[in-house]
């Protein structure tokens, strides 16, 4: 089965100091090597998203995120894995998991 | 069956509709050409069939591949002349790791285990939760269609993550029990039968041990807790009809839990039910398991329990206090504990609409017709009906 890891930061992790990130901009590098990882990319922050709406043909730009949150989506993988166990698993390992964010597991639709 | 079709197609919905509709050709058939030899391998090979039927008629399902694996293996069985019971493996603890997987939310994994391996129907289980039969329905598909979407596993959880998965496996295995003891005995009895597989597959789990001592005890009183239909407190139970054999395979089971260390809830509620088998009762030892029990769980029914306890120990009156003021308005053995103690304080006409309260609250038969006899003698006229 498919599934996306949809990861989700907190205000905390933006504070980190340099050593610290470039160890934990490590360990994402390495999750890539891992059996079933087929891809994954690491967003922009949120202050430069910006959110379309179509309303009567028209598409309206705001500026920011559709969800505004103190919680942000700051990247993904996308994981083949047998289960559901092993793609928790993996999640488990994302360095956000255990800094105050989280990771949301989902099946992905297969065609 | 159930759990082997669940097991060889992934799929909760298919399996039980499979088993639905194979339970529906037997009763067409076996009245007009006889019983087969084996009606239970009969059963599982129909409703296989049937299933098999439903994949082809829906080739495109998500999980075809999955599936049509299953249905290779499953037409290479049915190939074989001779189909034997022992044949089909017990994959019952496979699918209650599945039904209490963690990536379902607490209620689902009981109402699940309860649907699929207790053999509830969905009001029943309704009923123990409180819940309405819809709401109970929903929560049921809800579950069945996240195990298929997410890919939740159909297999026992490796060592690392076992104890993690045990926990809700065993409160399960119990409320599967409970609602036997009740008055449905078939299922107490379906309860320690998983208790014991659980036991020998994770022998050194002081829990496992525990619950499986509990229900054994506890159970081994059974036939003595009911006489002409009718219900027998402790006290007056004749002992000669203990099921003394229990009684020691439990003993067995909670002597192995304290031996591993255990002094969670289950092992300390065996210990309680060992007590309760000794003759003279040491209440006091009794009401001080059941203040530790309060103690670790935090639960108010506990407390009913110890208030029985200390009523026992040191009179009706220290028992009432502990009651008076739980925040039970809703749990029938509040009301009947209460009642009793009132009853035993010579308060009539409050113990009297205690136990109406309890009887309003009672679902199983013959405690509806205790609480009615409890009315009775203080002087009221119990409805009869439910």
């Amino acid at each position: 089965m498919k599934y996306a890891l949809l990861i989700y930061g907190s205000p905390e992790l933006r504070d980190i100091s340099d050593d610290e990130l470039s160890s934990v901009v490590g360990e994402y590098e390495a999750l890539f090597d891992e059996p079933g990882v087929l891809a994954g990319q690491q967003l922009q922050g949120t202050e430069s998203a910006t959110t379309v709406r179509v309303q009567n043909g028209e598409a309206l730009l705001s500026d920011g995120p559709f969800v505004d949150a103190k919680e942000y989506l700051g990247g993904f993988y996308l994981l083949e894995a047998d289960d559901l166990d092993a793609a928790t698993a993996l999640a488990a390992r994302v360095p956000a998991a255990r800094m105050g964010g989280a990771v949301e597991v989902r099946p992905i639709v297969e065609r | 069956m159930l759990a082997t079709l669940v097991g060889q197609f992934g799929d909760f919905d298919l399996a039980e509709e499979a088993t639905q509709e194979a339970f529906a050709v037997a009763a067409e058939r076996w009245p007009r050409d006889g019983m087969p030899p084996n009606p239970g391998a009969w059963l599982t090979v129909t409703a296989r069939n049937r299933a098999i039927d439903r994949i082809r008629r829906d080739a495109t399902l998500a999980e075809k591949t999955r599936l049509l694996e299953a249905q290779d293996t499953a037409e290479a069985r049915m190939d074989q002349p001779e189909v034997e019971e022992t044949s089909f493996p017990d994959e019952r603890l496979e699918l209650i790791f599945t039904c209490c997987h963690p990536a379902l939310a607490l209620e689902a994994q009981v109402a699940l285990t309860l649907r699929a391996l207790g053999g509830l129907t969905t009001d029943e289980i309704g009923r123990a939760f409180l819940v309405e039969p819809e709401t109970m329905k929903r929560r049921l598909s809800r579950a069945k269609r996240k195990i298929r979407q997410a890919g939740i596993p159909f297999s026992v959880p490796p060592d690392h993550v076992l104890p993690d998965r045990l926990a809700a496996v065993l409160g399960v295995v119990y409320l599967i029990f409970n609602e036997g003891y009740g008055g449905r005995v078939d299922l107490a009895a379906e309860a320690i039968r998983l208790g014991s597989a659980l036991a020998q597959l994770m022998p050194d789990e002081p829990d496992v041990q525990g619950l499986l001592a509990l229900m054994l005890i506890t159970d081994a009183r059974r036939d003595a807790r009911f006489h002409d239909g009718e219900i027998v407190l402790l006290p007056d139970q004749d002992r000669s009809r203990w099921n003394e054999v229990q009684i020691v395979l439990g003993r067995e089971s909670l002597e192995q839990a304290l031996a591993l260390g255990g002094r969670g809830s289950y092992v300390i509620q065996a210990a309680i039910a060992a007590l309760h088998s000794d003759d003279p009762l040491d209440w006091t030892e009794i009401a001080a398991l059941y203040d530790e029990l309060a103690r670790l769980t935090g639960s108010p029914v506990v407390e009913v329990n110890r208030a029985i306890a200390v009523a026992e120990a040191d009179g009706p009156a220290a028992g009432l206090a502990l009651v008076e003021g739980l925040d039970l308005e809703g749990y029938q053995y509040f009301h009947s504990t209460r009642a009793e103690l009132l009853r035993r304080l010579d308060r009539p006409d409050e113990a009297r609409a205690a136990f109406e309260r309890a009887l309003e609250l009672a679902r199983a038969e013959p405690e509806r017709r205790f609480l009615q006899g409890r009315i009775e003698e203080l002087g009221g006229i119990a409805p009869s009906g439910p």
